[in-house]
């Protein structure tokens, strides 16, 4: 239920987070609330973080929502404030141009509630985002936060606790999907003290920021389900993990956890129950192994952040030694649900193996970029062309990449895959921490594989020799073909070190830094026979095997890409047919990204 | 060396705060003088080695000064696939500097970031702690001028 409902007064929620703050949102906040206040009505305006939306609807610009009416305009001006004041806080007028435009249905619709982007959601973990503000407990309590603690504490057992989060079938959300009442328990079930509970919140996937979301727009949520596992598994101290990067997800945290402690939800015999709880926060260093539970441990001791083996559990032998139980964000944001509602609401939600929801970002070539959460087990179809509202532009649907670095990519033929652990795990790729990457005919495959081996070439530790070479002489490999020097033997080769690499290294980095190749390889060899055959790339990214030329039936001669050509590489008079010069052209792009008249186009052939 | 001092002050000597510490010596000089780190190592008692090993470890921390606007290109798979590529080409192009290099006034450094968690704005840059979002090549340009890092007359305004 929406506790605004029943208050009389309107309340104007604008989005201030990242995204949106790039867009000038806090100007929008602060003229929102000047012209508010300057008119003295009794409205109430409060500015709610958001990262990259929930709604995808970011890239459009701020948001602004008036509740109780849940009016909801998006690509919002500075200049758009007084006329919002007017007409539609005082007197619940539209205003039309500011209304979001579905294209599903083809019109605009009043509330993003009635899209369906909306419809094929729900919500668990990103309950409250965008509708609260992050800065302000009372809010979080308003809508029955730390209620889940209230009755852990009074009414619930710590192993009563846990078999609730093992009956409810929560599988870690930080990628492996490791039953994370199952860890509860085999930490519950040491006896040596101090224990840990930690919170991984580095997030070092590219494409993915469900993490940073939560953390920016829901930090309570968070601080609650760690509270709710210490107080399971018996411990007195926690710690989160965060991305340096993430300066709002620290403020904002930070701040929560002052706040907790000043209501008394954070330490010393909390509610009067004995129990004692403390919580600290430690800044990532910039590391992408980190995110591997071991060598954040590690990190977080004040070590580099190498990963060791995991014969011993860090249920067993974590932080220090001591037991440790170490959950990921969106886990940790799920557990005050599970509590309030039960593990029977929570466990008839989801597939299978793969019970509750899901957040994905939802990214790349794809209209309605943004955080979703679905349950698990809807299908990738509906997920890009329902939710994501399709391909961007004119494009056309070429591959979808889930799980990051380490996962893989999923071609047309297999959308009808209903998502979850298990069935990614089966087609190659991985949830990972959930990034969906949409790509499209622009996108080429090979270099796709390439820049993940780059990435994870960069990241790896270095410590154990499958990883630290195998990656790098793959990466030559694909190197090479991207430039027009691969070799016909350079496939199979691939795939002999992929298999090596996997099997010999020692951590989840390297075990799994393959599958972006060997997928690509499996679902796209076309392109990479292209590629080594003809040396040619059909999708003209590859600068070597590409070729930027006009159109000379499609030139008007306008001129407008000699402007844009940074290298003087284009030549002709206005008002006739313009060229480019092959032995100039750096290949930016700019004439095609200039050109009114799509005169420009690509070549994806011809090396010499 | 006196923010060294009071950076040091802040914290207990227990290893577990030397990322945190040698995170805020970074942030207040945009890089770890040695001097810092000879402070870091008696104030902790811990090998200068170790401290090196930190520093080339973790991205965060750097032992090359950096410039007054660093220019972070975010390179994770959304921006890469909607061009930053071409974006860092741009850069290089105007500032002739490649990624971790600053450029001789000392003005501007250049990194590429893996994903700044704000992909439905790919392709995006910051400059210290300014996003900018949906960057174009002529972008660039014009962001750069803002900051007097472009001064060719023959690049045209646009748009």
């Amino acid at each position: 239920m929406n506790i605004f409902k029943r208050k009389v007064k309107k309340t104007v929620l604008v989005c201030c987070g990242t995204g949106c703050l790039a867009n000038n949102s806090f100007e929008i906040y602060k003229g929102l609330k000047k012209k508010i206040e300057d008119l003295a009505v009794n409205v109430k305006v409060r500015p709610v973080v958001k990262a990259t939306g929930c709604n995808g609807l970011c890239e459009k610009g701020p948001i602004v929502t008036i509740l109780p009416d849940d009016v909801f305009y998006c690509g919002v001006k500075v200049t758009d404030v007084d006329e919002i004041v007017e007409n539609t806080v005082l007197n619940n007028k539209v205003i039309e141009r500011l209304l979001y435009f579905d294209s599903a249905k083809g019109k605009k619709v009043r509330s993003h509630k009635q899209s369906e982007f909306y419809r094929k959601q729900l919500k668990i973990a990103l309950r409250n985002i965008g509708q609260i503000d992050p800065g302000n407990i009372d809010d979080y309590i308003e809508r029955g936060g730390y209620s889940a603690l209230r009755k852990v504490l009074f009414k619930m057992s710590p192993k009563g606790v846990i078999s609730e989060v093992e009956r409810s079938g929560l599988r870690g959300r930080g990628g492996a999907g490791f039953p994370a009442g199952l860890k509860w328990r085999q930490c519950a079930e040491m006896d040596n003290f101090p224990k840990y509970v930690v919170c991984n919140g580095d997030e070092g996937d590219p494409g993915a920021f469900m993490d940073r979301s939560i953390m920016e727009g829901d930090p309570h949520s968070i601080l609650e389900g760690i509270l709710i596992g210490a107080y399971a598994v018996g411990s007195e101290k926690g710690f989160i993990y965060i991305r340096d990067e993430y300066s709002l997800a620290i403020k904002n945290m930070t701040k929560a956890i002052e706040k907790a402690a000043e209501r008394g939800f954070l330490g010393q015999n909390i509610m009067g129950k004995g129990f004692s709880f403390d919580i600290e926060i430690v800044r990532g260093g910039g590391a992408f192994v980190c995110g591997e539970s071991t060598a954040l441990m590690a990190s977080i001791e004040g070590r580099v952040g190498e990963p060791r083996i995991k014969y011993i559990h860090s249920t067993e032998k974590g932080l220090w030694g001591q037991p440790t139980v170490l959950n990921n964000v969106e886990t940790w944001a799920n557990i005050p649900v599970i509590i309030n509602k039960g593990a029977g609401w929570f466990s008839r939600i989801g597939s299978k193996g793969s019970r509750g929801t899901k957040v994905f970002s939802l990214v790349g070539k794809v209209r309605n970029t943004g955080l979703i959460e679905v349950p698990m087990g809807i299908t990738l179809r509906e997920i890009i062309f329902d939710i994501g509202g399709g391909i961007i532009g004119s494009g056309k649907f070429k591959a979808v990449q889930t799980g990051g670095p380490s996962g893989g990519c999923i071609p047309e033929s297999l959308l009808g895959l209903g998502v979850d652990f298990d069935s990614l795990n089966e087609v190659g790729a991985m949830m990972g921490s959930g990034g969906m990457i949409v790509m499209d005919e622009n996108t080429c495959m090979v270099e796709v594989a390439r820049y993940y081996l780059k990435f994870l070439s960069e990241e790896s530790c270095g410590k154990c020799i499958p990883c630290r070479e195998g990656i790098k002489r793959m990466l030559e490999i694909l190197e090479d073909m991207c430039t027009g020097k691969g070799r016909e033997e350079d496939i199979e080769l691939l795939l002999e070190i992929s298999e090596t690499v996997k099997e010999a290294s020692l951590c989840g980095l390297g075990k799994t830094a393959p599958n972006p190749v060997i997928t690509t390889i499996k679902y796209f060899r076309d392109e990479y026979l292209a590629h080594i055959k003809d040396r040619r790339c059909p999708a003209g990214i590859c600068r070597e095997l590409t070729v930027y030329y006009i159109d000379r039936d499609v030139c008007r001669g306008c001129g407008l890409c000699r402007k844009g050509c940074p290298t003087e590489a284009i030549s002709g008079e206005i008002g006739s047919r313009f060229t480019i010069d092959t032995s100039k052209c750096i290949k930016c792009g700019s004439c095609k990204e200039i050109c009114r008249l799509n005169a420009v186009k690509v070549l994806g052939g011809a090396a010499e | 060396m006196f923010y060294t001092k009071t950076i040091l002050n802040k914290y207990p000597k227990e290893q577990r705060y030397l990322l945190a510490v040698l995170q805020d010596i970074q942030k207040k000089y945009n890089y770890l003088p040695r001097g810092a780190l000879i402070m870091v190592q008696e104030y902790f008692d811990v090998p200068l080695s170790k401290l090196y090993s930190m520093a080339t470890f973790y991205k965060a921390l750097s032992l090359k000064p950096k410039g007054k606007y660093i220019i972070r290109v975010c390179d994770g798979t959304a921006c890469h696939i909607r061009g930053s590529a071409l974006i860092i080409d741009e850069i290089h192009r105007l500032l002739n500097i490649l990624p971790g290099d600053t450029t001789e006034d000392g003005n501007f450094s250049l990194e590429t970031v893996n994903c700044l968690g704000s992909c439905a704005l790919a392709p995006v840059m910051v400059i210290n702690d300014k996003y900018y979002g949906n960057v174009t090549p002529a972008l660039v340009r014009r962001i750069l001028k803002e900051y007097g890092g472009v001064n060719c007359e023959h690049i045209q305004e646009k748009g």
